[in-house]
């Protein structure tokens, strides 16, 4: 690892003599054997000696060797051209980049939410024929819809919950139980979904919200996984690991189907398919617009603000006489109730349900969005979901690096962007010109 | 009653193996306050490890079992380390100045990391390996029912307290252990004094991370099989012990991990497997909530 990558201000740096420009000497060359080194020393074993059943069952070891010399030659490589070119790079990244990114940055702003809307409105004209990118576009949107949600708790209140998925379990479950017992349309169990999600985000926060905050998430893991397993092992009720059914959307009452009452006879079209498709892509949109409406609504409200305050110093606030249990339940509770109504969309899209969608990895992938794109910016949530999910896809026969490199993705984006990718994170409201949290005084980007 | 006994002694082999990664935890969070959320899949690294060095070292022909399995544990205590150093120095370290929650979503990634790395490495399948240590002793037997203690379990117990009590006298006697000590109370001070903070740091996670490596040994040893995915309901346990024994306080590490294998095992025979877990997590949340500092931890007081 070289050495200058270290901040300045640690307190206790050594002292060391500023690097002259121009004579580098052998210092890049060792650290980067250094990290050679570690890198053998990490990879020897795990990469250098690969473990398989053999035809006994017994384990067999077989070499790769060859990976690990590869591997070991890169971090080499790459560590020496770090420490040549880093400074040049940020310099150069700094020069070309800072001043004319921030002014493209600033004339796009306003139009991008825009333009993204608008593109995600014709969405089904312009695919109608592709079904993949349909069905891709409904993906992209269900979890845009849950990274708003989860933008409200960790964005805006800064409670860092990862056992998200719980509510949008409960909210699936919520649907497909009550839709099935008792009949009951998806316009009905939509808002009971979000009700019941918002109960459970209620029901566990209550306790938990005194924690501090990295407490607090891990008890909301647990939270999480203590959902997974009651529906796992609640056989009478959720079937178990068999899962439920779930019905199948009907616009107002009449289904997609080919029958008289259905959707395109009554309107007069020929039966197709793909309107079951088109509907529920826009109803989910319609859904991510409503959660982030509310959103941007709520944070213009003294609830929002509170939430803003609450994120950035919680003491500050308890001494402003804010009541921050009840500021974090209403956070908790609000995220919770997107995270159902989503749900209840998931489980009608999918038709039918197991505890298999709800587990802890699909809580951090949420959260990844939401960390990408900007903790707290609504563009960069849906952003970030956008390119993940495309590049989920894209990446298709590299399936099982992904969640290795989105997992590195959110190492790095913490160290070197914390605010997020895409965008920054900026509060709502500034008192002053300088604001503690950003050092552009700007609106929040919608 | 027998049926009890034999609980009992599975109970506290099972939380001599949470007790050794609950050290790993309340060690981090005692110095820099962060929770280590990679500490269980450093674990199931260091459990991989040791596998694979096994395996190597049968291909070489080494057939001697007690040799075979202390250059294991050499190795994967040593390999382990530098797996905890690098987590360390990667994910950690530049974020010391971030704000809250920074290092929290670093160490998430970073658990993503490991257990992907992991299972790209060497497959998703569960790894199999043969029973090494057998034999044991009946203590006594009932017509219905013998109480057994096996070799395995002596071994993990006994490995477990001569470890702790090493790692004890360490924090105790030694200058790195008084450093530890110092920075626990105050890193800025403790820097003022002259301590190297950040080498502190690093001998805390490598330290942590070579314990874990013994416990991932352990489990293999006595559960026979592993897989990428052990990490985190081992690590989740690990934390619930580390915080019902008191975060950052080491006989609480263990104490808390003791009582975490007793009360899981304890479930899982007289109530319900389904629900082992649930147990676990449900504990972890009712401490949270009722004794937020633990059982022989301080309470925690938040400075502006």
């Amino acid at each position: 690892m070289p050495r200058d990558s270290e901040p300045i201000n640690e307190p206790h740096a050594k002292a060391t003599l500023p690097r002259l420009p121009g004579r580098i000497g052998w210092g890049p060359v060792k650290d980067a054997a250094i990290a050679a080194l570690v890198a053998f020393g990490l990879f020897v074993l795990m990469i250098g000696i690969r473990t398989d059943q053999g035809p006994t069952g017994a384990l067999v070891i077989s070499t790769r060797f060859g990976t690990l010399a590869a591997l070991v030659a890169g971090v080499f490589t790459g560590s020496l051209l770090r420490s040549l070119l880093w400074h040049q790079l940020a310099a150069w990244f700094g020069r070309s980049l800072s001043a004319p990114a921030r002014a493209v940055t600033a004339t796009i702003a306003p139009f991008a939410s825009s333009a993204l809307l608008a593109f995600a409105l014709l969405v089904p004209v312009l695919f109608y024929s592709n079904r993949y990118y349909l069905d891709l576009a409904i993906l992209i949107v269900t979890y845009t819809m849950l990274g708003f949600g989860l933008n409200i708790v960790v964005g805006l209140a800064g409670l860092l919950d990862l056992g998200y998925v719980a509510f949008y379990a409960v909210g699936a479950y919520s649907y497909a139980l009550i839709a099935q017992d008792f009949g009951v349309s998806f316009w009905i169990c939509l808002p009971l979904a979000g009700i019941l999600a918002a109960f459970a985000g209620f029901l566990l926060g209550f306790p938990v919200l005194r924690l501090r905050g990295d407490y607090l998430a891990i008890v909301t893991l647990g939270f999480g996984e203590i959902i997974r397993l009651i529906l796992l092992n609640w056989q009478d009720l959720t079937g178990g690991p068999n899962g439920v059914a779930a019905p199948n959307p009907t616009f107002f009452g009449r289904p997609f189907t080919a029958a008289d009452n259905g959707f395109a006879a009554t309107f007069g079209l020929h039966y197709s398919p793909t309107h079951r498709v088109v509907f529920l892509y826009y109803l989910i949109l319609a859904l991510a617009l409503l959660t982030n409406w509310v959103t941007l609504r709520l944070r213009r409200l003294p609830l929002g603000r509170a939430w803003e305050a609450l994120r950035e110093d919680e003491i500050a606030c308890k001494a402003l006489g804010i009541n921050t249990t009840t500021t974090k339940l209403t956070a908790f509770a609000m995220g919770a109730m997107f995270g159902g109504f989503a749900g209840a969309f998931f489980a009608t899209r999918q038709g039918f349900i197991s505890p298999e969608s709800f587990t802890f990895t699909e809580s951090a992938f949420v959260l990844a969005i939401v960390v990408l794109g900007g903790m707290g910016s609504q563009l960069g949530v849906a952003v970030a979901a956008a390119v993940m999910l495309g590049a989920f896809e894209l990446f298709r026969e590299f399936e099982q690096y992904r969640m290795l490199v989105f997992g590195a993705a959110m190492v790095v984006v913490m160290i070197y962007r914390p605010r997020g990718l895409v965008s920054r994170r900026t509060p709502s409201v500034l008192l002053h010109r300088h604001g503690a949290a950003s050092d552009t005084p700007a609106q929040a980007p919608p | 009653m027998e049926y009890f006994v034999q609980q009992l002694i599975n109970g506290i082999t099972l939380g001599s193996i949470y007790g050794l990664i609950a050290i790993g935890y309340t060690m981090v969070y005692g110095i820099i306050g962060m929770i280590n959320f990679a500490h269980g899949d450093i674990f199931m690294v260091g459990a991989f490890l040791a596998l694979i060095a096994f395996l190597v070292l049968v291909a070489l022909g080494v057939s001697s079992v007690p040799l075979a399995l202390f250059i294991v544990l050499l190795v994967s205590m040593g390999l382990t380390a530098l797996y905890g150093w690098t987590v360390e120095r990667v994910a950690y370290r530049p974020l010391r100045q971030s704000f809250r929650l920074a290092p929290l979503i670093s160490a998430i990634g970073m658990s993503i990391v490991l257990q992907n790395y992991v299972q790209v490495a060497q497959g998703a399948r569960v790894k199999p390996l043969p029973p090494l240590i057998g034999g044991g002793y009946t203590l006594f037997a009932d017509n219905a029912f013998a109480v057994r203690l096996s070799n395995i379990q002596i071994m993990v117990v006994v490995t477990t307290f001569v470890l702790m009590a090493g790692f004890s006298w360490l924090v105790a006697n030694t200058r790195l252990g008084r450093n530890m000590r110092a920075c626990e109370q105050d890193l800025k001070m403790a820097a003022l004094v002259g301590i190297d903070v950040d080498r502190t740091i690093s001998l805390t996670f490598v330290i942590g991370a070579a314990l874990a490596a013994v416990a991932g040994l352990m489990f293999l040893l006595y559960y026979g099989v592993i897989d990428f995915f052990i990490g985190f309901l081992a690590g989740v346990k690990a934390f619930t012990a580390a915080v019902l024994g008191g975060i950052g306080s080491l006989p609480g590490a263990m104490l808390g991990g003791l009582l975490i294998g007793l009360i899981e095992t304890m479930w899982s025979a007289y109530f319900s497997i389904e629900y082992k877990d649930v147990a676990a997590f449900s504990i972890l949340i009712i401490v949270l909530i009722f004794l937020p500092s633990g059982i022989l931890g301080r309470p925690e007081v938040e400075k502006v």
